[in-house]
């Protein structure tokens, strides 16, 4: 089972996007597939139409007084369950902190779906927190969507720094311009320069695009309502580079 | 499929296209398209004696496009095991073929459905015995916020084997995990529309039945329902009439060589059948008898060279694991020599099954037992043939049992040894006539006898044939010494388990001659009403 989430300290860069359809695109590839919303505004899971509750909210989850695949919801799509969001993460800092190994909870919640789902994508809400270093020790890898500007860079700079003084294992970290428009020069210059310097940069870029906006009317991926699209292109190359970074092994149930 | 939650049977006029059937009517439900029809191919795979039925389990091979599985389910249809059959070959080592149906359980692939099913399946070949094209028409369940919570699959079967007919279509209503309740609210909602009901049957049961058939309609067992008051003459004409329905049943089988089991069925049925003319007395026509004494004796000869080899092979494996100082490949040859010696007796046995001769007897067999039923004596009644019958089978164990002695000869063994099998068929072929539970409980006081007199036996024939086998060996000079060494050990294995037997005779014995036992066999030959 490979970890993958989405996480950026900033909101509104794409991490929700780019969750649902690399979880999409995962489970048609024959993968069997969780997307983990962890975003108390829960934008996944409106996406999937499931209701953002959990019994006993997110204190009975991270107790492990409930058990996680209890609180888990198939999606329309074959091979693809979603655990839900829920208002109550809010205070998942809160549960957490009073939880031994605090900041590996998150993994040893999901080590009994192992044998279930060969890939959890996890769905983090934008911040700095116990839960999102959480996030950071349970991942293989991190997919970072970046607004192509300066500070960003810096911002994933951090990240990795940040990273690199974890004991044992640490995440992969794939960065990926993510809202790119191509008729602002800055953002044309940075998309090209930097997979050009950097290794853990991807040269796929995801354009801002209507048609990815257009995700929570239809309320179901972009990948998976215009598959021809140019947003689905972006999204089917990003998720190619992850799966090979991530080391997935060929998918057990054929698509 | 998915493992269904619900499933429901469709009046014919229910299912035509367009499905409107399936609006609930429920306010919290639409039933919405659920993408392409497609189609697929089923063949339901079991023993000959239904051996994965009575055990609640389906196996069933499913083809279609983009789909091709072995799939196992266990009695409430929970998925137990699922094997792509793009890989469902043999084994390798064994040319990596495609499986063959019928086919044994060890060449299926290694894993978790071959580990369910060897235990069930044992030495009996899983052979097709349904098969159906279905048109499966999907549907999808959601709810208030558009969200799929269940998956309606229409099942139009055209069941092809064992007879072309049309099954009634069927709904399977399978939740979305999660949406369990949701489903099972929108389950209840479908019982209410007209045309709609639950169903009582799997889909095997359904395409058996649209063709005739039941599953679990073969058994070895004389299961005929005899009273008491019936003319001795009429019950034995039904007593032989399914005996030879048994012996038909697995002509072909065995002609085919399917798996050894039908060969051990159909000499068991000729067997019977022999231990009633036999016994049968004055109640069935002298010429009747010794017409068709004669010909038994030729059928049930026939079989024995192959069943005897087919003992041998049975226990090889257990056999060749017990030898110490040889190995496996020194042993080889004498399986070897073991196997042609076998596919010539199964030519041979093949080859009678196939002549006029068999298919005399046959025919004029069912014409004497017709014109029995038709015209039986009115006396004796059964009762008083079955009590009199079994009281004396069961005087000749005790006597010849109470005279061996430490310094008896193994054919005195032997001889008890068929007495035993005659009591055993009366009983069995009388079931019917009995209490169960006393019924049950002396067969089974009967049956550990006989288990031992049958190692005695077995490991007696078998250390004679051994014999044979090797001088057989050393004329076609397929024996090297280290076969003829390792045959000796085996030799030695017969004769330590031939000395256990004889050993346990004693106590056995006297366990089945105890009053308890004799109280049984009186309290039995007293039941018949």
């Amino acid at each position: 089972m490979k970890i993958i989430a989405t996480y950026n300290i900033k909101g509104g860069v794409g991490k929700t996007a780019t969750a649902v359809n690399i979880a999409y695109l995962a489970a048609r590839d024959g993968y069997r597939v969780l997307l983990w919303d962890l975003d108390p505004q829960g934008a996944a899971s409106f996406l999937f139409r499931v209701k953002p509750r959990v019994k006993g909210g997110g204190k009975a989850l991270i107790a492990g007084k409930r058990p996680v695949d209890d609180a888990i919801k198939a999606t329309d799509f074959t091979n693809l369950d979603l655990l839900p969001a829920d208002f109550t993460y809010r205070n998942l800092d809160l549960h957490l902190d009073s939880e031994r190994k605090s900041t590996r909870r998150l993994r040893g919640l999901l080590t009994p779906l192992r044998h279930e789902y060969d890939v959890v994508v996890l769905d983090c809400p934008p911040s700095i927190s116990l839960l999102s270093e959480n996030v950071l020790h349970a991942a293989d890898l991190l997919l970072v969507p970046l607004i192509p500007t300066t500070l960003s860079v810096r911002t994933l700079d951090q990240l990795t720094d940040f990273i690199a003084g974890f004991d044992g294992q640490r995440p992969k970290i794939l960065a990926f311009f993510s809202m790119i428009d191509r008729r602002k020069r800055l953002h044309k210059e940075i998309a090209e320069q930097l997979p050009a310097q950097r290794d853990d940069v991807a040269a796929t870029v995801i354009p801002a695009l209507s048609a990815i906006e257009r995700m929570s009317v239809q309320r179901t991926p972009v990948t998976a309502s215009s598959p021809r699209s140019q947003a689905a292109r972006c999204y089917r190359e990003l998720w190619q580079d992850a799966r090979q970074r991530a080391k997935l092994p060929d998918p057990p149930v054929q698509p | 499929m998915p493992n269904a939650l619900r499933e429901f049977v469709l009046a014919d006029d229910a299912a035509a296209p367009g499905d409107d059937v399936l609006q609930v009517g429920d306010p919290r439900f639409e039933i919405a398209d659920g993408g392409r029809t497609r189609t697929l191919r089923r063949t339901w795979l079991d023993t000959f004696d239904w051996r994965l039925f009575r055990a609640g389990l389906t196996l069933e091979l499913r083809s279609g496009a983009g789909v091709g599985e072995l799939v196992l389910t266990g009695r409430d249809g929970d998925l137990l095991a699922r094997v792509p059959a793009a890989t469902a070959k043999r084994p390798a080592g064994q040319n990596g073929e495609r499986i063959r149906w019928p086919c044994l359980v060890e060449a299926l692939p290694l894993g978790p459905l071959r580990e369910q099913l060897a235990p069930v399946a044992g030495v009996r070949a899983l052979l097709p015995v349904a098969r159906a094209t279905s048109v499966l028409t999907e549907r999808r369940a959601v709810n208030d916020d558009e969200k799929t919570i269940a998956r309606l699959t229409i099942d139009r079967m055209a069941v092809t084997y064992p007879r072309a007919a049309t099954a009634a279509p069927r709904l399977e209503v399978a939740a979305l995990r999660g949406y369990q309740a949701q489903a099972g609210r929108l389950a209840d909602a479908l019982l209410g529309v007209p045309g709609i009901t639950q169903a009582q049957h799997t889909s095997l049961e359904s395409a058996l039945a649209a063709s005739g058939r039941k599953p679990g309609d073969y058994s070895s067992k004389v299961d005929v329902q005899l009273t008491g008051s019936m003319p001795a003459a009429l019950a034995l004409a039904i007593v032989l009439g399914r005996l030879f329905d048994t012996a038909e049943a697995n002509v072909p089988g065995t002609v085919k060589d399917v798996d050894t089991e039908f060969l051990h069925d159909l000499r068991i049925a000729v067997r019977r059948t022999r231990s009633v003319l036999k016994t049968a007395g004055k109640v069935l026509p002298g010429t009747v008898v010794s017409q068709y004494r004669p010909e038994f004796k030729w059928l049930g000869d026939l079989t024995t060279p192959t069943r005897d080899l087919d003992v041998y092979l049975l226990g090889y494996s257990s056999m060749a694991r017990k030898v110490l100082a040889a190995t496996a490949a020194e042993l080889r040859p004498f399986h070897d020599h073991l196997a042609r010696q076998r596919a010539a007796a199964q030519r041979e046995l093949a080859r009678g099954l196939r002549s006029a001769r068999f298919a005399r007897l046959a025919t004029g067999w069912r014409q004497s037992l017709a014109q029995l039923a038709a015209a039986p004596a009115r006396r004796p009644e059964v009762s008083k043939l079955a009590a009199s019958r079994i009281a004396r089978a069961h005087q000749r164990v005790i006597s010849d049992g109470s005279a061996i002695t430490a310094a008896s000869p193994p054919e005195s063994l032997h001889e008890l040894r068929k007495r035993c099998k005659e009591l055993r068929y009366l009983l069995e072929i009388f079931a019917s006539l009995h209490d169960p539970a006393e019924q049950w409980q002396a067969v089974n006081e009967l049956k550990a006898l006989q288990d031992c007199l049958g190692e005695f036996q077995d490991t007696e024939v078998q250390h004679a044939e051994l014999r044979v086998f090797a001088t057989q060996m050393m004329a076609d000079r397929s024996a090297p010494a280290a076969t003829l060494l390792a045959m000796g050990e085996i030799a030695a294995t017969l004769a330590v388990r031939q000395r256990q037997a004889r050993a346990e005779f004693a106590g056995r014995f006297a366990e089945f001659a105890s009053p308890r036992g004799l109280a049984r066999i009186s309290a039995l030959t007293r039941t018949a009403p």
